[in-house]
């Protein structure tokens, strides 16, 4: 059998890429709409961007925001923490914990998240005293629950118990995603169950993790002001109290939304960071610039290092180290 | 006479209504190559992944290294061994998998030292060392710095094995150690696992590599139905089974 050579003609042949002509018009379409859009929001002097600007750096909303923050971090930081446990108890063979893990998580997302928090606020109206001491025996400690339950600490308990049990099921889903056989190996090299959820689930889960936990932290962004009810002061309740005085509603709902707007941005672009962190391993990184793109299959294919003269060459070596260790 | 390696007696287990080890005894002895064989669904893999209490035995007894493994006996009882019991004793056994199931989140050196750093608590210094030696030893030198998903079946294989050889384990089981590979990556696993043999590890392995079994084996169980129909030397087994049932099975396989 012979093989066919090209002709130069054939080999001469150029590509010519497929053309889309609707996607210019589309983006003629686009461009159009943002543009009018844009015009409408600059010349119309009912959005008062004057005012926007006034207040944009205003000390009460500046404060505002800084609360917002804090209690979207400490609250997420609980949060996560509350969820890896609740997960790791819903997954463990002990009965009590899964089923103490299932209630919890079934009560804090089947509350309304408002209730939960005037619930904790108004906890001294429940339980007016908290004791420290041996069940039904003296007691060593006491606190007043109203000294120890400030609005910030309701917003608190409210904002990360809440935030737990949603956590508990992205990290569920996130262990679950792994494959047993991960699990297997680590156990058969001796890991503790402890050390195979430290070392080799849970870095691996985080890829799954990740993503819905950005969603969960920009989702607790807003959320925060809903501990307007309980009277702590965050962003939007900052600039309702400066337009109920001045009555310049919209403007100033617009500085809130700006900064909302400005820290998504910036949570967004951490989250890109932390995933881009976790994907270590699943994506060919290193070797991307030296290999195509299907790495092992290129390998596979380039039939690798003759392992019978290599390997069996220095094999004689370590193994006379084999035979001490045994 | 010294004591086997392994010492299984009349070993049982069932999943649910299903009984797939229907009382198996065997013995391996230290620097054994023991191959078991047979059809799939006969046990032997369940057989093997119950050396380390990967799977809980329901009856018998098992030992490995005079040692009972996943229980203690106290008088008439076999009480179960705590977790950390349990991952003491596999610490010293060795296991590769049909998959591999490297760490893909850790590179192939990461992968070699985690048992050695984590487990052992042998210094990182020491443990990376120790673990360019096995990458080398399986022909890896230069991949240490690789991810998994960066290497073929077979390199990942051969990673896996140095991994396992990390803990300085005292018996190596293999679990179909080249079925998932392409045709022309088994060559390199069987070669380094060949090597190994030659250095005097225990090696239990649960293959379909006949050529394998006959030619480094020192001893070949055939496994039907949760039972052991047929030890003895490999070529005896493979060239001149003495049971139908090994006979039936080969002349498939063989075919």
């Amino acid at each position: 059998m012979t093989l066919y050579t090209a002709t130069e003609e054939e080999q001469n042949l150029s590509i010519v890429p497929a053309r889309y002509r609707g996607r210019w018009v589309m983006a003629g379409v686009v461009v159009l709409g943002v543009a009018l859009m844009a015009y409408g929001m600059v010349t119309n002097q009912r959005f008062q961007w004057g005012t926007v600007g006034e207040y944009l750096f205003a000390a009460p909303v500046l404060a505002g925001l800084g609360n917002t923050l804090m209690l979207t971090a400490v609250s997420m930081a609980i949060g996560i923490v509350l969820g890896i446990a609740v997960a790791v108890c819903r997954l463990s063979p002990n009965p009590i914990l899964s089923s103490a893990a299932w209630a919890y998580s079934w009560f804090f997302r089947g509350t309304p998240l408002m209730v939960q928090l005037l619930f904790w606020f108004f906890m001294a109206a429940l339980i007016p005293k908290l004791v420290l001491g041996v069940p039904f025996g003296p007691s060593f400690f006491e606190i007043s629950t109203n000294t120890l339950i400030s609005p910030f600490t309701a917003a608190i308990l409210g904002l990360s118990l809440n935030e737990g049990a949603y956590m508990g099921e992205i990290v569920r889903s996130g262990i679950r995603a792994i494959p047993v056989g991960q699990t297997e190996a680590a156990k058969a090299m001796g890991m503790t169950r402890l050390q195979t959820m430290r070392r080799v689930i849970l870095p691996q889960a985080m890829r799954v993790i990740i993503p819905p936990t950005g969603n969960e932290t920009i989702g607790m962004l807003k959320y925060t002001s809903l501990v307007i009810v309980i009277g702590y002061s965050e962003l939007l309740t900052s600039v309702s109290i400066i337009y109920s005085r001045t009555f310049q509603t919209i403007p100033l709902l617009i500085v809130a939304a700006l900064w909302y707007l400005a820290v998504t941005a910036v949570l967004s672009v951490g989250q890109y960071y932390v995933e881009r962190h976790f994907e270590r391993g699943f994506t060919p990184m290193k070797a991307a610039k030296a290999l195509p793109k299907t790495a092992a299959n290129a390998l596979s294919k380039s039939g690798l290092p003759p392992a019978s003269s290599a390997s069996l060459a220095t094999v004689s070596g370590p193994a006379e180290e084999l035979e001490k260790a045994k | 006479m010294k004591e086997p390696i392994v010492r299984a007696r009349d070993i049982r287990k069932s999943f649910g209504h299903l009984e797939v080890l229907k009382g198996i005894s065997l013995d391996i002895n230290a620097g054994e190559v023991a191959c078991l064989l047979g059809p799939s669904g006969s046990g032997k893999s369940t057989f093997l992944r119950c050396m380390n209490h990967l799977e809980k035995i329901d009856g018998g007894q098992l030992w490995v290294q005079g040692e009972r493994i996943g229980y203690r006996r106290s008088g008439n009882k076999l009480h179960e061994l705590k977790e950390h019991e349990t991952a003491k004793q596999r610490a010293s056994i060795g296991m590769v998998f049909q998959q591999f199931n490297l760490f893909p989140h850790r590179t192939a050196l990461e992968n070699v030292i985690e048992g050695p750093t984590v487990v052992q608590r042998i210094p990182k210094e020491q443990a990376v060392e120790e673990g360019r030696q096995l990458l080398a030893r399986v022909g890896l030198a230069d991949k240490a710095d690789h991810y998994p998903g960066q290497l073929s079946g077979g390199q990942q294989q051969r990673v896996a094995i140095a991994r396992s050889l990390a803990l300085k384990p005292s018996v190596m089981l293999f679990d179909e150690p080249t079925s998932a590979l392409d045709p022309e990556l088994v060559g390199e696993v069987l070669d380094v696992m060949r090597s190994l043999a030659d250095s005097g590890m225990t090696m239990i392995v649960v293959t379909h590599e006949m050529g394998f079994a006959k030619e480094v084996g020192n001893v070949v169980h055939f496994m039907a139905d949760g039972q052991l129909v047929e030890s003895g030397d490999p070529h005896q087994v493979l060239e001149d089974p003495r049971e139908p049932r090994t006979q039936a099975f080969l002349s498939k396989v063989l075919a």
